[in-house]
């Protein structure tokens, strides 16, 4: 049930034989500062049952030293709940991208000799070495209004009651960690260093999810109006070029495409009541 | 006048609780944050979260009673007011984020479906799949993130809280903002505010590897007890009995996996090496079920990791001669376990690569929660009995109604303020309400319920107390850039140590905070004993000197992390001395805190708080101890119905997560 369409997070069945204190490579591109050149630095970390790029990323920032015996500094990186519900340590694998948390070194690099590359993701304008600023990914969010406008914190009793098949699907959509994963791999979402662009450019398949996700909410559903209107614009759901690599790399397996379709179902019919009803 | 401005540190539930309801009283709220608040560590609490509900009322369950299960879950230790009122306003706070959005899951008829969970025989624990933190903390997220659209909240994502900014005035000493970094850029400023939330979680990274997330080194706690304010309970760690050990971190196996039917158990025959499945049940110790037949696997956490200890640590019965015991649920439909757990057995197979729902979980305890914190006073509702009321029995009239205001005056100014006017403590940080154990799905109601209630006693504070006469806007500016320059100047010698750097263990900010970790792992888990903890106190000396003397390994005025993490290390060092300190003082054992010196809970000596305060000379905790609140209901055994078979064994002092 967790392997995804790609098949990169799919899970072990059994525990593969891993050799006791072999070492693994890392080569790590690295970058000091906005503006500044990209270069790769090797390292080798010994690899202990359950390790993954989060442990090795700990390893090195103790042990700070390449392959050529160059002493260098702590390798920076995003990280935080490292059970892959935060979404803070997204990053490029091997060419593809997810969290690093659950990347276990024994699936990555079973074989001696196994080399792991690590990149930051290219999308969003990297902080320094593995860290990138997603703040773009967030303020997407506040493009389609995703929220619920409720009337204030007083105790005005519970929300809509709502059967459990809807429950279900809410459920699997509010999953979504705003991680990145979905923007990097799509074809239509570019790294956009002008602010003022944001809100004309490519919302990205996670924004439109959520769009969906306020949509079905009973008290949600007052602000669909506004939420579809900004999808419609410049940067909204035609944007979406049909790629389907969002879905394929979501970590929570997210029915992107779905939800793209269905809020693009949602627009046509609410631009045709704009054009009969005027605005 | 100024607008008056508050400002929240930390963005879990209990920070975004809080802004929110100060934003709601129209004050300028500046929301500080490690990272995206949307990350915060509450993400990662599952099971679910606690409230009387219309079911298990009319099977004979009161508010009353999930106040009378949570102070003896926490062993007596709370103050019971405040925990009276918390579980009053829990069926509220469930119905808020219901209109939030959370997706709880539902019942075939539409209602909120509900789950067992540990301490209690009713199910009163409401869920979103088996990620109940992330979806509620996901629903206040949306609500901050509408809140700032409107102008009503600012956001210091990726700042680090580095120090409080204190003001004497003509009634004493106060909070009046804070210094923080950028943790980009950086940059070391100083902003105002009229009141200060602390809502930054727990000190889990203390002890190395833990259930926590890696921002919760507890260094913010440490900040504010060094510049004055008291320390409570520091010694009241809770280690949860079934975690996933990792190489990078203990993964929590949620107990919501109990609650929906996961037996625990080993071989009856010590060095059974047959696969789990080939192990008929006749040959399975179901050691929990045959000890406390009433509760069986959902006992509370401090007994359930008690138990498995024994049996791995003293009896050498663990799986494969190891630290670990079977958490089942095989006998389960898998269907329904997807529906159910989904989120967690996910977890349990990405990171162990074994599927649950068709082998039995390893599981083995580790450090999970902080009961202590920054001590926090309140004023008393109007519930007020004439003498203490015995042990609740389920289906009686309940001793007190769940009407607003029979355990704390809402609005009361001092309400989870620390010991220090004008700075709050929210949440995990805040010691109010678990006592000497929490129960589980408990914390998310507090982080919520400390925002919501408390934030009301932060709106009056600035409305009627010291800042309505002196706005911390016109304050002299020098107290502010002193703050600055402190920390400025703290942070000069770091980068200074980079060239000198030898490279040696012995003062590598890394090396020395995962020998702490292992030392108080080994040493202030599970079953503490005094010589034990104090060779801990004279290791943690010896790491505060090496410390002093760090060599960083980066020298970037850029995006520092290993700045930021050397810094932590030392404040971590801090909390770290007050729980050892707050161990050795208890000479008792209670909830989560177990001697095996002094087995037996000592009321009559130790039912009190420990109130730790920094003594800036010696660098080490002053123990008092303070009264608790007993006034509502009347100390009594915690058994939870355990039948002896044998003689209890006396266990070894033994360590969680290694």
């Amino acid at each position: 049930m967790t392997a995804s369409a790609n098949g990169s997070h799919k899970p072990a069945h059994t525990k593969p034989a891993a050799k006791p204190g072999r070492k693994v490579r890392f080569k790590v591109k690295r970058c000091d500062g906005p503006g500044k050149i990209s270069r790769w630095e090797t390292f080798e970390v010994p690899i202990e049952p359950g390790s993954n790029v989060i442990s090795c990323l700990q390893w090195i920032a103790a042990h700070p030293v390449t392959t050529e015996g160059v002493r260098t500094t702590p390798v920076v990186w995003d990280a935080n709940c490292l059970e892959e519900v935060c979404g803070a340590c997204t990053m490029v694998i091997n060419g593809k991208v997810r969290q690093s948390c659950s990347a276990l070194i024994d699936a990555y690099a079973p074989n001696p000799g196994d080399e792991i590359t690590l990149e930051p993701m290219t999308k969003f304008p990297v902080i320094r070495d593995l860290w990138v600023d997603r703040s773009r990914a967030f303020k997407n969010l506040t493009r389609v209004r995703a929220w619920v406008p409720i009337d204030g914190t007083y105790n005005l009793g519970a929300g809509p009651r709502e059967r459990p098949n809807d429950q279900a699907v809410r459920y699997v959509l509010s999953t979504c960690m705003t991680c990145g994963c979905c923007m990097e791999a799509c074809p239509q979402f570019n790294i956009e260093p002008d602010e003022a662009a944001w809100d004309t450019s490519f919302a990205g398949a996670h924004a439109i999810s959520q769009a969906r996700l306020f949509n079905m909410h009973g008290t949600g559903a007052q602000l669909k109006g506004e939420r579809l209107d900004a999808l419609m614009g410049p940067g909204g759901i035609t944007d979406c070029g049909n790629a389907q690599n969002c879905v394929k790399v979501c970590p929570k397996e997210i029915p992107l495409t779905e939800s793209i379709a269905a809020v693009g179902r949602s627009a046509t019919i609410h631009a045709l009541a704009k054009w009969f009803t005027g605005p | 006048m100024a607008q008056q401005r508050v400002i929240v540190v930390g963005g879990g539930l209990a920070g975004l609780a809080a802004s929110i309801r100060v934003a709601e009283s129209g004050i300028a709220v500046d929301l500080f944050s490690l990272v995206p608040v949307k990350r915060s560590h509450s993400v990662c609490a599952q099971g679910g979260i606690n409230a009387c509900n219309e079911v298990a009322r009319q099977q004979g369950y009161s508010e009353y009673e999930h106040f009378d299960e949570t102070i003896y879950g926490g062993d007596f230790l709370a103050d019971q007011h405040p925990v009276l009122e918390m579980a009053n306003w829990a069926p509220k706070i469930i119905d808020l984020l219901d209109r939030m959005g959370v997706p709880f899951n539902r019942t075939s008829e539409g209602y909120r479906d509900l789950r067992l969970f540990g301490g209690s025989l009713f199910k009163r624990t409401h869920f979103a799949g088996a990620t109940t933190g992330q979806q509620l903390i996901y629903a206040l997220d949306e609500q901050v993130r509408r809140l700032e659209s409107e102008g009503k909240v600012t956001k210091y994502e990726s700042w680090e809280f580095l120090w409080p900014v204190l003001s004497d005035g003509p009634d004493g000493r106060r909070c009046v903002g804070i210094v923080a970094q950028d943790l980009r850029t950086m940059q070391i400023r100083a902003f105002r505010a009229d009141a200060v939330v602390m809502a930054t979680g727990g000190a889990g990274l203390v002890y190395g590897k833990s259930t926590n997330s890696v921002i919760c080194t507890g260094a913010a706690l440490s900040r504010c007890y060094q510049a004055g304010a008291a320390y409570a309970n520091p010694e009241m760690i809770q280690v949860h009995p079934t975690a996933v050990p990792g190489a990078d971190k203990l993964r929590l196996m949620s107990e919501s996996a109990r609650g929906e039917g996961g037996r625990v158990w080993v071989p009856r025959r010590k060095g059974d090496s047959r696969p789990a499945r080939q192990i008929p049940e006749a040959e399975r110790l179901y050691f929990l079920e045959e000890k406390y037949p009433k509760y069986g696997n959902i006992v509370p956490r401090d007994i359930a990791t008690r138990e498995i200890f024994d049996i791995c640590v003293n009896q050498g019965m663990g799986v494969d001669g190891q630290n670990q015991v079977y958490l089942d649920l095989t006998h389960k439909d898998p269907e329904y376990l997807t529906r159910k757990l989904g989120g967690i057995l996910e977890i349990y197979e990405k990171f162990v690569g074994v599927d649950p729902r068709h082998e039995p979980m390893r599981i083995f305890p580790g450090v999970h929660y902080s009961m202590g914190g920054l001590w926090t006073s309140f004023t008393a509702g109007n519930y007020n009995p004439a003498k203490p009321q015995p042990a609740h029995k389920s289906g009686s009239v309940p001793a007190c109604d769940a009407e607003i205001g029979r355990g704390l005056l809402l609005g009361a100014p001092n309400n989870m303020q620390t010991s220090i006017p004008g700075l709050y403590a929210f949440g995990e940080v805040n010691f109010a309400f678990h006592g000497a154990n929490r129960l589980g799905a408990n914390a998310l109601l507090s982080c919520i319920f400390d925002g919501l209630f408390s934030g009301v006693s932060v709106a009056n504070y600035l409305a009627n107390g010291a800042p309505s006469m002196a706005p911390a806007e016109g304050l002299p500016q020098a107290e502010f850039d002193a703050v600055v320059a402190a920390e400025t100047s703290k942070q000069k010698s770091m980068l200074d140590s980079v060239s000198g750097a030898d490279a040696s263990d012995e003062t590598n900010p890394y090396i020395i905070g995962r020998e702490m970790g292992v030392e108080m792992t080994a040493a202030c888990t599970v079953v503490r004993e005094e010589s034990r903890l104090r060779q801990c106190h004279t290791k943690i000396g010896e790491l505060r000197s090496r410390q002093r003397r760090m060599a960083l390994g980066d020298a970037a005025t850029w995006t520092n992390q290993a700045l930021s993490y050397a810094r932590a290390v030392g404040d971590m060092l801090t909390v770290a001395e007050a729980m050892v300190a707050g161990a050795i003082a208890r000479k008792e054992s209670r909830g989560a805190h177990y001697r095996a010196d002094y087995p037996e809970r000592d009321d009559s000596n130790f039912l009190k708080t420990t109130y730790a305060t920094f003594d800036p000379a010696s660098g080490a905790a002053r123990i008092e101890f303070r009264e608790v609140d007993c006034s509502l209901v009347l100390p009594r055994a915690r058994t939870y119905g355990r039948v002896d078979k044998e003689e209890a064994k006396k266990p070894e002092t033994a360590a969680a997560g290694v």
